[in-house]
């Protein structure tokens, strides 16, 4: 039910856009957000994007658990990533 | 550049795309961290809770509670909205659907869902014009289509798709849109459920696409209670990696903290403008749940300026209040408490299946009971 599917921005007029992800297209709406551009990654739920979605970030992420977990794992190493404190 | 080379370069980034989504499935990364999970030992039983039904998806289809150490478990709460969508507000909604000239429009999953005596599908296939729609949009569409008629949208959902529904009602709507809002709201009912399991329940996985409105902020609240959660995305990796979490938080055995492994859409602050639309149009109030009952200020109703957008009230229906929620047999109220797995119901799987489904928790492609049918079978 708040499924999120990822998409790429393909066209803007005013708050109907249409978004792409691979041969799909799809109308969707943009009210919930600013400052998106053709090009951005948004997450689609129920035909309105509800959020940019971090390219950078998601990178990072995966970096950092390969990190800790995969590569990190003979030397012992065994941390979660740092707190972000409250 | 040319329009070949510009294609070639918009493919490549689909598939960069589609790149960082796989590495969030990849086997190996998956497989480390599987195994450091199951090489925890926390120092008792530990009982994780999360409350998403498509978390409940990806838990079951990676088969992800084969991994958890000895002495936890992993129970899905509350996360289905079609589930806690209780039968007074489909008997709702089919009242509507009843009136002349009235189109009912709802989202696919609660179609089928059963009310005190039928369901919408019953109800269509005995001639009511009721129509599936995958976006509160298309309500939007459908009413500008059909200017004598009303259209009436059954609206169904959690903080994810109350900014959709607010925003389809925030806008120049037509005149003949209205809309029953059954929408809950998912920080009321973790508090409820920590009071009610008073310690029972060690840590939460939040929901990754509510997050996305709440931001981490929105469950600073949880701090009180020092339970460890995690907002988490919906692969495999992100699963492990936010059940290590939650078991690394235990063993430090300090107060546990709000954090967010869902960095790439979830923001600190979630989405200021969603909130703002909400706010605009809906106020907070007590709300029934399906199987639980009633969450103070769990829920959202109109607010006065927007009141000539309430479907109930402009068609003058009366809400049922003996709806039956939950049919004798069905144990429905304590697997969406986490307090009964689907397997410990006589009905799981025998009277109760997919194709031939008696409680809501095995309608919904997001309900407990359905997600562990299609998984284990
Ligand atoms: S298996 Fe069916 S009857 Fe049993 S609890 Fe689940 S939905 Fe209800």
């Amino acid at each position: 039910m708040c499924l999120g599917v990822p998409m790429k921005v393909a066209e803007i007029k005013g708050n109907d856009a249409v978004a792409e992800a691979g041969s799909v297209s799809k109308s969707i709406r943009l009210d919930l957000l600013d400052n998106i551009s053709v090009g951005d990654y948004v997450l689609i739920h129920t035909g309105y994007a509800i959020e940019k979605i971090d390219r950078e970030e998601a990178l990072e992420t995966i970096e950092l658990l390969r990190k800790v977990y995969a590569a990190g794992k003979d030397a012992g190493l065994r941390r979660g990533s740092s707190d972000e404190g409250d | 550049m040319p329009r070949e080379r510009m294609q070639a370069f918009e493919e490549e980034a689909v598939m960069k795309e589609i790149d960082f989504r796989a590495s969030f499935r990849e086997p190996e990364l998956a497989r480390a961290l599987a195994e450091e999970l199951s090489e925890c030992q926390p120092a008792g039983p530990v009982q994780l809770m999360h409350v998403c039904g498509t978390h409940e998806h990806s838990i079951a289809r990676a088969g992800i509670r084969s991994f958890l150490p000895e002495g936890v478990k992993l129970v899905a709460g509350p996360g289905c909205p079609v589930c806690v969508c209780p039968a007074g507000d489909i008997d709702l909604a089919m009242q509507a659907a009843s009136k002349e000239r009235v189109i009912l429009t709802t989202f696919g999953d609660m179609f089928r869902v059963p009310s005190s005596d039928r369901s919408m599908e019953r109800m269509k296939g005995a001639g009511a014009d009721i129509r599936v729609v995958y976006s509160p949009f298309d309500s939007i569409r459908i009413a500008r289509e059909n200017p004598g008629r009303e259209v009436v949208f059954m609206a169904v959902g959690f903080e994810t798709t109350a900014g959709p529904i607010a925003a389809s009602c925030d806008m120049e709507s037509p005149g003949n849109y209205s809309v029953i809002p059954s929408i809950r709201l998912i920080p009321p009912a973790l508090e409820f459920l920590l009071e009610r399991s008073e310690g029972g329940i060690n840590g939460f996985i939040l929901p990754g696409h509510v997050s996305t409105v709440l931001g981490r902020k929105g469950y600073l609240f949880l701090n009180q209670y020092g339970i460890p959660s995690v907002i988490a995305g919906f692969e495999p990796v992100d699963i492990l990696a936010a059940l290590l979490d939650l078991l690394q938080q235990l063993e430090k055995r300090g107060p546990g903290k709000v954090r967010n492994l869902y960095g790439r859409v979830v923001r600190e602050e979630g989405n200021r403008k969603a909130r703002k639309i909400i706010e605009k149009v809906f106020r907070k109030t007590d709300s029934n749940w399906r199987g639980i009952g009633l969450i103070t200020k769990s829920g959202l109703r109109f607010k006065d300026k927007y009141r000539r957008l309430d479907g109930a009230e402009k068609l003058g229906l009366e809400y049922n209040a003996d709806a039956v929620d939950i049919l004798p047999g069905c144990l429905c109220h304590r697997v969406i408490l986490g307090e009964a797995e689907p397997e410990e119901c006589p009905l799981f799987g025998t009277r109760c299946t997919p194709a031939v489904p008696f409680g809501p928790c095995m309608v919904s492609s997001e309900g407990t009971c359905r997600a562990r049918y299609i998984y284990s079978t």
